[in-house]
């Protein structure tokens, strides 16, 4: 079923140099395959597409359409009146407040303590290297859904508890950034630091001022994956965050509050989801190189 | 330089710089400043992972309940946890999850990178599409999946009605509810599965194939034969990924059906939160924190596995 020999060819033309001693059928057999091909792409793509384009429907449609009997696959009443109500009902805006500054937060920490750390492992040299990286990399492997109830009393024991903070410093506690970092910054020459020393920098103006500027795609990539996993973070904030409303993060509040209220109105429902689910997806559409760079390095999150 | 530092992606084996200078290379005593470096990142895994891992050890051997009430139960909650029946629903329903999403994912995702890796027309497209799931979060995911298969007024009802199909119980059935489940991790997870195997596609070299054609092998040969074992790396790699987050699964299911109807797709994270913290539950912490102790080590055993196959190509010195 593949054609990938032709394919990743020069777009076409070496495979039609290759065919003209060929007979005319595999040529035909090869349109007809690619033809094919299309359609699943197509079919597979659209399949794909369709809950978020179901989302979208719903959010902007009015209620007795949507519990209207029969398929209805398109818009039959635009409205907008299904994102007026839960932001006048329940206090929404402080959710996408809440889950803005949490995840702004959690993200610079992360990212300039992964990053330091990163930069330790692979240029400085000190006694226990090896031993601790190791200790570090071994703590991948302790799941966060795991450590949630001592989490629970370490978060009251620090009167973190009740607080925005009970979820910000656990969250920052992240550790797949530093070897992402490490790996990156093996890659930086070791003349160019020893270069910037004899220039009489420091080891922090070193790695601040000559080492930083060469890793920007290091830099979005840890930024975008980090913010996106505290934008869609649940576990944890489900706990920390549980029976103050006006703490609630944005897919808390959907869950705790939204889910609970308007068991019949999910065109409400839809509507916050959609304006959730936004942020991320526009800094997928604008930076989707560092997405998929990111994503393959780390897995789901 | 700038193409070594420009990307990121690329192999695991990324180029290494020449290796580390002889004695002295940065002078010598670099201790206090990677220190420095150091102590950020450290003290926040140290007080809010490791700590934590050896906490919920201690208070899986206590009977712990929200109102501050402590007892020490010994292995207690172990004991009970090995007569607890709906433990075993939980852990019986993660496992039915797990073999559902992983393989088959896996292999729609195999066919989707093996169907984009050509020339195609808007192939950047059919892959952007494809590849946006996975950056809705699981809660998203969870609850619009809790909207279409709702069972009364959802999209899936009203398509099958709309094909004289009969309607199903996608919520009222523990059975159905689980493959509604299954089906929007699968919807979530796919762009995954393609993302991995394009990357590995990129690296079969495509004279053997043509050799392959050379030689009279058909497509299918060609794939069964020279492709996808080419991709085992990637296949491994999913694979473990895949069977760490289906055992893991938490927000999907939780937004969709708090586990229920009854506890029919209660899975074992789901049964940890719901034993623990659930306002419906028992609020029994010490009982949810043995339950978050086997999480880990069942977690420890597939990593454990997966150190043990590919010893050597991980990412230690």
């Amino acid at each position: 079923m593949t054609s990938t020999t032709w394919d990743t060819g020069a777009a076409g033309s070496a495979p039609a140099a290759a065919t003209t001693t060929a007979t005319r059928s595999p040529r035909k057999r090869r349109g007809r395959l690619l033809g094919l091909r299309i359609t699943v792409a197509v079919v597979v793509t659209i399949v794909m597409a369709f809950p978020l384009y179901w989302m979208l429907l719903t959010a902007f449609s009015t209620r007795a359409d949507l519990y209207a009997p029969g398929l209805q696959l398109w818009p039959q009443h635009f409205t907008v009146q299904n994102f007026v109500r839960p932001f006048r009902e329940f206090p929404v805006w402080r959710w996408f407040g809440n889950s803005l500054l949490i995840a702004v937060v959690v993200t610079a920490i992360t990212v300039v303590c992964n990053l330091l750390a990163g930069y330790a492992f692979a240029k400085l040299r000190f006694r226990g290297r090896n031993a601790l990286f190791l200790v570090l990399l071994s703590t991948l492997m302790i799941p966060p859904q795991a450590i949630i109830v001592p989490q629970f009393f370490i978060s009251i024991g620090l009167h973190l508890y009740g607080g925005l903070w009970a979820v910000i410093l656990p969250e920052a506690a992240a550790i797949f950034g530093v070897f992402l970092a490490r790996q990156f910054f093996l890659a930086v020459p070791d003349e160019l630091i020893e270069a910037a020393q004899l220039d009489g920098a420091g080891r922090f103006r070193t790695f601040v001022s000559v080492v930083l500027p060469l890793c920007r795609p290091l830099l979005a990539v840890l930024v975008l994956l980090t913010f996106m996993g505290e934008w869609n973070a649940f576990g944890w904030p489900l706990v920390a965050l549980s029976g103050n409303q006006q703490l609630f993060t944005v897919p808390i509040g959907i869950v705790g509050t939204l889910q609970g209220q308007y068991t019949s109105d999910y065109g409400a429902i839809m509507a916050v989801n959609l304006l959730m689910i936004l942020p991320i997806v526009a800094l997928f559409l604008g930076f989707q190189r560092y997405f998929v760079e990111g994503l393959s390095r780390s897995g789901l999150r | 330089m700038t193409s070594a530092t420009e990307r990121i992606g690329g192999a695991t084996a990324s180029a290494r710089p020449p290796r580390r200078r002889s004695a002295g290379g940065f002078r010598a005593s670099s201790g206090a400043a990677a220190t420095a470096f150091l102590v950020p990142n450290v003290v926040l895994i140290v007080v809010f992972t490791l700590l934590p891992l050896v906490y919920a050890a201690v208070i899986s051997l206590q009977d712990l309940d929200s109102l501050g009430g402590t007892s020490w139960a010994g292995l207690g909650n172990y004991a009970e946890l090995v007569t607890d029946p709906v433990f075993w629903q939980s852990v019986a329903n993660t496992g039915v999850f797990t073999l559902f999403t992983v393989p088959v994912g896996m292999a729609i995702g195999l066919g989707v990178a093996v169907l984009l890796n050509g020339v195609l027309p808007g192939r950047a497209l059919f892959r952007t599409i494809i590849f946006l799931p996975l950056v809705v979060s699981g809660v998203a995911t969870g609850v619009l999946g809790a909207w279409m298969f709702d069972q009364n007024n959802g999209f899936v009802d009203d398509l099958l009605k709309s094909l004289g199909l009969p309607a199903v119980q996608w919520q009222s059935s523990g059975g159905w509810a689980m493959t509604a489940v299954i089906l929007m991790t699968l919807w979530q997870r796919i762009g995954f599965d393609m993302l991995i195997y394009l990357a590995g596609l990129q690296g079969v070299d495509p004279a053997v194939q043509e050799a392959a054609t050379t030689d009279g092998a058909s497509g299918w040969q060609r794939f069964r034969l020279i492709t996808f074992p080419l991709l085992g790396p990637s296949t491994f790699f999913l694979l473990v990924m895949n069977l760490i987050y289906s055992f893991q699964v938490f927000d999907t299911v939780w937004a969709m059906t708090r586990g229920g109807p009854g506890y029919g797709t209660t899975t074992v994270v789901s049964y940890a939160y719901r034993v623990a913290f659930d306002e419906h539950g028992p609020q029994l912490l010490g009982y949810g924190a043995a339950v978050g102790i086997v999480i880990y080590l069942v977690t420890l055993l597939i990593t454990g596995l997966q150190w043990r196959f590919t010893s050597g190509r991980d990412q230690t010195d």
